[in-house]
């Protein structure tokens, strides 16, 4: 078994590659920012999903809404409002380099808050319901907000909005800036979700998977640490969405902010494949899918869609606990024979 | 005095009566029981009194407070707990974490993104050694056997420091040297720590031997109440479980 130590110290190594990594590969400098974007989704819908046994399908609603919030915000801040016969999806803000930054993070935060109390009041509403009703109320969340966006004038409806140009003739190009941020991002969330899973809160979350009805009867309020969980979870996934709106620099209602059938299902298969319930699982499964997604559609274009499917398949199939989960059994199994021996 | 009184309740399921003017009283300190045979409402008053369900009329007072309108968390947090028939376990939590996790944790909420203290853990250790499941303390909870299940959910109540302890059938599955040992242990947290209990029980040898104050249901009424050599010449009762 790896101890704390050896595991901090291969943390700090990872870290010390990636810091480097995008001076060795500057040609692939966004591709490996996704994969620190697919850590974040994959941990955040981990907390409700996996450590609390509550699938939700719509966590992709607050990366939208980080989206749009911090995208009108950086928008709008330092501008002059806008001109009402202008096209909004084709206004195109320039900032200087300051505005530029002191502007995304105003808008960062205020999307990351925006999403918090809509956990806080979308969650006491449907976070009373259990287990599969809950995951079907939730199926509709994502669509829902798309609609409500397309419809939206201010933010350019169903033609989407641009992002404001990233300043130029700055030291740190934009892939290299966001790069960096998704990388501290990334590695705040981890932190702060293991130190979160080692606490009496992350234990009374585990509690709520295991037998709810027991929770609530040893005296745990268990929809308020289930709102609470959801709350941190729309924190950090509006900051990762305010992030990549910027990155790709166009926000769309359907493809982009609210993408069921790309962030939304992602995140779910990620933390799934890596092993759910487990602070590793879903950075090794956000690791491997994103791999593995962009490897085939590099080398197998047209069947790429397929091979990635097979991949889940067999993960299902065979480890359907997923790669860390199955670890995870193992070494309880040994753990029991070790005590029936009177080891333990 | 009266810790736990409960008033002419009423609860029926559509159709079904499963109570009808059931009152009983626990003292304070003491051990009593409920028998009946299956299906005489037994578990359905345990639910009532631990707010499971709004019953349909009667009054239920805890500590002279009425409590038939509070949900589960808000009375059990007022010192009442219960065990169920069927083990209620975390079971992909090991037996420390299902220790730890019964403490009284949100009492305080600037703690709570803190680990377990050390107290914590040694009152868990305690009281699993106390049960006799230190030695599977890291074990899952879900790999242990029907009968230390029980075992451990007893403990788990324990964890909570209660005032009184519902307990469903605390000995049904569990194998009969076990018993003896669980009666054991029932009497002595009666009696060094101070927890009433209010025991149903199935097997007359158990709730004889335990409780100082019998009830009997049957049918959904209270058929007869009294100390347990009155209960068990009681025609009424004999006639309840023979099936007259």
């Amino acid at each position: 078994m790896i101890t704390k130590d050896k595991q901090n110290t291969l943390i700090w190594l990872g870290l010390a590659i990636s810091a480097i990594v995008p001076f060795l590969f500057p040609n692939h400098i966004t591709l490996l920012t996704y994969i620190w974007v697919m850590i974040i989704l994959a941990l955040t819908w981990d907390m409700l999903g996996g450590q609390t046994g509550y699938t939700s399908f719509g966590n992709i609603l607050f990366l939208g809404v980080g989206m749009y919030v911090s995208a009108v915000v950086q928008r709008d801040m330092f501008s002059s409002g806008l001109d009402r016969f202008e096209r909004v999806s084709e206004i195109v803000v320039n900032l200087n380099a300051s505005e530029y930054f002191i502007s995304l993070a105003v808008g960062t935060l205020s999307g990351a808050i925006v999403a918090v109390l809509l956990a806080v009041i979308l969650g006491s509403g449907i976070l009373g319901m259990r287990g599969h009703y809950f995951a079907i109320c939730t199926l509709g969340l994502g669509h829902a907000a798309a609609e409500i966006a397309s419809g939206i004038d201010y933010i350019g409806a169903g033609s989407g909005m641009v992002t404001p140009l990233y300043p130029r003739e700055l030291l740190i190009g934009k892939e290299a800036f966001y790069y960096y941020a998704f990388l501290l991002v990334a590695v705040a969330t981890f932190f702060l979700f293991r130190k979160i899973y080692q606490s009496q809160f992350g234990l009374a979350l585990n509690a709520i998977r295991d037998n709810e009805n027991k929770a609530e009867s040893m005296g745990i309020h268990t929809t308020q640490y289930k709102i609470a969980g959801w709350s941190i979870s729309a924190f950090f996934l509006a900051i990762a969405g305010a992030g990549i709106g910027n990155v790709i620099g166009f926000i769309d209602p359907v493809e982009i902010a609210f993408s069921g059938p790309t962030f939304g299902v992602w995140m779910i298969i990620m933390a799934i494949l890596g092993g759910k319930g487990t602070i590793w699982g879903p950075v090794l499964g956000a690791v491997i899918l994103y791999s593995a997604k962009e490897t085939f559609w590099t080398y197998l274009l047209g069947w790429d869609k397929v091979a990635l499917g097979l991949l889940i398949l067999i993960v299902v199939v065979y480890f359907p606990k997923g790669i860390l989960g199955y670890f995870k059994d193992r070494k309880q199994l040994n753990n029991s024979i070790l005590s029936q021996k009177g080891e333990g | 005095m009266d810790l736990l009184n409960v008033k002419s309740v009423d609860k029926s399921y559509g159709g079904v009566i499963a109570n009808h003017d059931v009152s009983l009283t626990v003292p304070k300190g003491k051990i009593v029981g409920i028998i009946g045979p299956n299906g005489s409402g037994k578990t359905t008053l345990f639910n009532s009194i631990v707010g499971h369900h709004p019953i349909d009329s009667g009054e239920i007072h805890f500590n002279g407070k009425e409590i038939s309108s509070l949900t589960i968390p808000k009375i059990a947090r007022l010192g009442m707990l219960r065990t169920f028939q069927q083990t209620h376990i975390y079971d992909k939590m090991t037996c420390v974490q299902n220790m730890q996790i019964s403490s009284d944790i949100d009492s305080n909420w600037k703690r709570i993104f803190n680990p377990f203290s050390k107290e914590v853990d040694e009152m868990a250790d305690e009281l699993l050694a106390f049960v006799g499941l230190y030695k599977k303390r890291f074990l899952l909870a879900g790999d242990l056997s029907f009968g230390q299940q029980k075992l451990l959910e007893f403990a788990m109540a324990l964890m909570k420091k209660p005032t009184i302890l519902l307990l469903d059938e605390p000995t049904a599955g569990v194998n009969p040297t076990l018993i003896n040992g669980l009666i054991d242990r029932l009497r002595q947290v009666n009696e060094e720590k101070g927890i009433t209990l209010l025991v149903i029980e199935h097997n007359m040898r158990v709730i004889m031997n335990l409780a100082e104050h019998i009830y009997c249901l049957a049918n959904g009424t209270m058929l007869a109440d009294g100390k347990p050599d009155e209960i068990q010449n009681d025609q009424r009762v004999i006639d309840a479980y023979l099936g007259n």
